[in-house]
């Protein structure tokens, strides 16, 4: 257990450092920061100044360990763009992900484990052959077009919910502000959500759906059939929960790329979220925004991947009863 | 336990063909057909198969792989893999037909009356649960238990199939056992609710042969004591001349000959029975080379008009290519073979005759 | 049991008359499984209608949709089906804000869709199967280092590996190129965001044929390891390779269109369907819908069906490759 916690976590730190070093050098190497930061018309005193000011007349090997070291309080310097810190625009913007991240999925997992079974169980009914169907569309469309035709549906032709921003937003504490105390807030939340949920639904739902009739079909599953347990039982006590090891992980991992995904759940909606902010900030080359979404990118993904790590640890007892018995 | 190969004779008393008139038995397949169909076809997996199993009986089930052994025990539990379907005749358990009941009623069926044993103990425990919980919920699934008592039926099962310190492993998952253990664990859940009748399906192939022998005897013990009757399928003449009453040789879904163990195995009546007794070390170890059948069992798709076996049949005549033969009296047995014909019996070609009996001297 | 029936069937003997190539390829198992799908059918059909539209769309064009001279200021906006008062020209599915003909926009847009897919397909693929030869072959050192970049890489998801790519190749050009250019760096952000697959695929496949005995046989007589390589192995990791690049295809296609979309990919000036949309939304609410809808539908059904072709092939070439 301890040596499995420990490679684990040795690898996250690993990962993390890897997009440290890139991250660092973005700022080094692409573009001159002192250029972009001063313009063209500076003199060359200035120049020198904040280059001095910044570290980056010292070695590389030192300026990556300051960069390490701010990274690690979460410190990535001023954008170039709009001349602020980089960790209050990120601030100020992460509630707007972060819920829009989490609704989505919500929304992804418990419809998506929930179809999956229902396909998988009733295989054969044309219910079930329907939904397979459909939801070759949701793995097949690029996400911003089923995010532009729910607009076009539900804000355009039909005008029953709104087709960006967020909302009235309501502040909690003091940099939280959420959409989830208001009905615009929480109107204005649902196309997005389910642009940004609808393509990890279907991928879970077909993941379950898979797994189940590969559980399904194995001796265990048809000698607790033969032992005369009753269908509920061996479907939902046996066979769901062999499922769910594989799936875990792979749901795990699929949240993650939820927030990636908002990018351009973001973009579409307009969603005053990170996401947008990372890609106006790849549009005009503000590297400082780009290596502080970068970190905290990568450091959702090592979380989410330890977390599901222990997670399985926990679920499957072949792992946490090494040579238990004889 | 721990028995040597107990001689064939010793079990040979209870069941001589015919099945004991007076008893009703425990399971009656009649002409029993089961079909695949595929893109190809349909395919015929079982043609005509009928047998009956007097209670506590040992019936052995042999023939080569793909000669419908373990399809006959999925058809009789209904547990067919799909697109596979019951097409034609009847399945009676002690007297009622089962095969036309819908699924809710034939679901607690089993395990309370029909039950089964797979082939392979790594893989019929389910690895998420501990052998307790596995136990305690078949037990309750069938018998009015409260979950202590449920635990304390557990142990005993536990203690009954020879697992050691069963306190201490109730609580332990799958993972956690040799492979001989699991399969007492797997017996003691096919047991568990007691039902009058099990399936065997090559229980013993996947383990060591050091610890084959152990199971085996355990599971005729157990049998004896608990008066089940067992449907032992395997491909082990060994195995079956060591448990079986009875035996049923099956080729290319058809059953071709059945009889009294010592019958079958010393004086098979089959041309196809007289190769495979002739090809199996064991039992025609006073020859002095091994026998060997020419060519191989025809594919599922391709089963020839008349006898299966006509194509490498060395007394195959026009008779056997033309018309299929039912199962007929044949020494102490009953064989499908037109040799044994009551009316008209055909003439077997008396040079190979000769040849074989040479052989066997 | 089925594996019962599985074992009888190879077991017995078969003499099949010698059939024609043709016949062999109608009688199998690839084609009956299409003929019996009307879905693939109807994907095929209009992936190979889509595929002939790009690539002929110079000759079916009324207008060249990149050639600021022939576009028409005076038709802008332009409903669908109709013809201009001014100068004449019929537009199919309406014009836009520059008076440029949508559906002459939908054919060359979906020709750089087409176009930015395939070559990123092959570069990853040829990337993917050159590093993943490397590390299968020779191990050591430079397969562990090609491993981690690709456990590394694959935390991430690709479009946003293909953003974080096209961001930093564009930091080091001049701003005045990245129009001009943008097409070659959305080859080089896509192709280099999805290379991981292939070389996984491609070092396992090796791997294994490298511990075959007819390798090891053609090693112990002194074959040299290019010749190994390229006669022995390469052939025989193809068949994953290729059934990756097939639904990689569909993915290039879709990670294009995200990235015009979201303003980083093709710029309007030659706008690919991503971009096209991208413009389109912006007249969503006046009431020009066909500006958005028609590039819209064209990149629903090219993705649609290139990815229900993709699939169908990969269940069909190897049913194990999820």
């Amino acid at each position: 257990m301890l040596a499995f916690l420990i490679q684990r976590v040795l690898q996250a730190i690993f990962v993390m450092f890897v997009v440290a070093l890139i991250s660092f050098s973005l700022f080094h190497y692409v573009g001159d920061p002192v250029l972009n930061m001063l313009g063209q018309e500076a003199t060359e005193a200035d120049r020198a100044a904040l280059r001095a000011q910044l570290g980056l007349d010292q070695p590389v090997v030192v300026q990556f360990w300051k960069f390490v070291v701010n990274a690690a309080q979460f410190e990535f310097g001023i954008s170039y763009r709009s001349a602020r810190p980089v960790t209050d625009l990120i601030l100020e913007r992460l509630p707007a992900t972060l819920e829009l991240a989490i609704i989505s999925a919500i929304f992804a997992v418990v419809m998506g484990i929930g179809l999956g079974i229902y396909t998988a169980l009733r295989r054969r009914s044309w219910l079930a052959n329907f939904i397979m169907t459909a939801s070759l569309i949701g793995v097949s469309l690029p996400t911003f077009l089923i995010g532009v035709l729910l607009i076009y549906v539900f804000a355009v032709e039909l005008g029953v919910l709104p087709a960006f921003g967020r909302g009235e937003t309501v502040r909690l504490g003091d940099w939280w502000t959420t959409g989830l105390l208001t009905a615009s807030g929480l109107r204005s939340l649902i196309l997005p959500a389910i642009t940004l949920g609808l393509f990890q639904l279907t991928l879970i739902m077909r993941l379950v759906r898979a797994e189940m009739l590969e559980v399904l079909s194995t001796d265990y599953i048809k000698f607790a059939r033969a032992r005369g347990l009753s269908k509920r039982v061996v479907n939902l006590r046996h066979a769901l929960k062999n499922t769910m090891i594989p799936v875990i992980t792979i749901i795990g991992l699929q949240l993650g790329t939820i927030i990636a995904f908002a990018i351009i759940t973001e973009t579409v909606f307009q969603w005053p979220g990170v996401g947008a902010l990372f890609i106006t900030a790849v549009r005009f080359v503000d590297v400082p925004v780009m290596a502080a979404y970068l970190m905290m990118i990568a450091l959702v993904f090592v979380v989410i991947n330890l977390v599901v790590d222990l997670l399985y640890y926990a679920v499957d007892p072949r792992l946490r009863v090494q040579g238990g018995g004889k | 336990m721990s028995s040597t190969p107990s001689s064939v004779n010793q079990s040979a008393g209870i069941g001589h063909e015919p099945t004991a008139a007076a008893q009703e038995p425990v399971l009656s397949v009649r002409h029993l057909r089961v079909e695949f169909p595929t893109r190809h076809g349909t395919l015929v997996a079982l043609d005509d198969v009928s047998f009956d199993i007097a209670p506590g009986e040992v019936l052995g089930v042999v023939g080569e792989s793909g000669a419908g052994k373990s399809m006959t025990g999925n058809a009789v539990i209904r547990l067919l893999e799909l697109p596979g379907r019951i097409a034609a005749g009847e399945v009676h358990l002690s007297g009622k037909r089962i095969d036309d009941l819908p699924e809710e009623q034939f679901v607690p069926l089993r395990g309370r009356h029909i039950g089964m044993i797979f082939q392979d103990p790594l893989t019929s425990l389910n690895p998420l649960f501990s052998i307790g919980d596995q136990l305690v919920e078949t037990i309750r699934a069938h018998l009015p238990m409260s979950e202590r008592e449920a635990r304390e039926e557990a142990l005993r099962l536990l203690r009954e199939v020879g697992i050691p310190a069963p306190e201490s492993r109730l609580d332990s998952y799958p993972h956690q056992f040799s492979g001989g253990m699991r399969q007492r664990v797997v017996i003691a859940l096919a047991l568990a609710a007691r039902p009058e009748f099990i399936i065997a399906d090559e229980p013993t192939t996947a383990l060591d042969v050091s610890v084959q022998a152990q199971i085996l005897a355990l599971l005729k013990r157990l049998c004896a004591d608990h008066g089940t009757a067992v449907m032992l399928v395997t491909h082990d003449m060994g195995v079956i001349a060591e448990t079986a009453d009875r035996v049923a040789v099956m080729y290319a879904g058809r059953l071709i000959e059945i009889g009294p163990v010592d019958e079958v195995v010393r004086n098979p009546q089959h041309p196809y029975t007289k190769g495979l007794m002739a090809s199996i070390p064991g039992i025609a170890r006073r020859l002095e080379r091994l026998y060997q059948i020419e060519g191989a069992m025809p594919r599922l798709a391709a089963i020839p008009p008349g006898c299966a076996f006509n194509p490498r049949c060395p007394h195959a005549q026009q008779r056997c290519r033309d018309e299929r033969p039912d199962l007929m009296p044949a020494g102490g047995s009953r064989a499908a073979c037109w040799l044994h014909d009551p009316v008209d019996p055909l003439p077997p070609r008396l040079d190979l005759e000769g040849q074989e009996v040479s052989h066997v001297r | 049991m089925s594996q019962d029936v599985q074992t009888r069937n190879d077991t017995a003997p078969v003499v099949p008359p010698k059939p024609s190539k043709w016949r062999t390829f109608l009688d199998s198992d690839i084609v009956y499984s299409w003929k019996r799908q009307p879905v693939v059918i109807l994907a095929t059909l209009v992936t190979l209608v889509m595929f002939a539209a790009a690539l002929f769309a110079p000759w079916i064009a009324p207008q060249n949709p990149f050639d600021p001279r022939q576009l028409e200021l005076i038709d802008a906006f332009a409903p669908p089906m109709t013809t201009s008062d001014f100068t004449g020209n019929f537009y199919l599915l309406g014009s836009d804000s520059q008076g440029r003909d949508v559906f002459s926009a939908i054919l060359y847009g979906s020709r750089i869709s087409l176009l930015v897919g395939f070559a990123a397909v092959i570069f990853a693929l040829v990337l993917g199967t050159a590093l993943g030869l490397l590390a299968g072959f020779r191990g050591g050192w430079r397969d562990a280092l090609i491993m981690r970049i690709a456990d590394v890489q694959l935390t991430f998801p690709s479009i946003l590996m293909a953003l974080l790519i096209f961001g930093v190749i564009r930091g080091f050009l001049p701003r005045s190129m990245h129009a001009e250019v943008a097409i070659i760096v959305l080859i080089i952000a896509i192709g280099l965001s999805d290379w991981v697959q292939y070389a996984r695929a491609v070092r396992g496949a090796t791997m294994v044929e490298k511990s075959k005995e007819y390798v090891q046989a053609a090693r112990v007589i002194g074959l040299p390891a290019r010749k190994i390589l390229f006669q022995h192995i390469l052939p025989n990791v193809l068949r994953p390779v290729l059934v990756i690049g097939t639904i990689g295809l569909a993915l290039a296609i879709i990670a294009e269109a995200t990235l015009s979309f979201l303003g980083v990919g093709m710029p309007a000036t030659q706008p690919s369907l991503g971009t096209l949309i991208r413009v389109g939304q912006d007249y969503m609410f006046s009431g020009e819908w066909w500006i958005l809808l028609f590039p819209g539908m064209a990149l629903l059904l090219l993705a649609l069906s290139v990815n229900l072709l993709g699939d169908w092939l990969r269940d069909v070439l190897n049913p194990k490759l999820r």
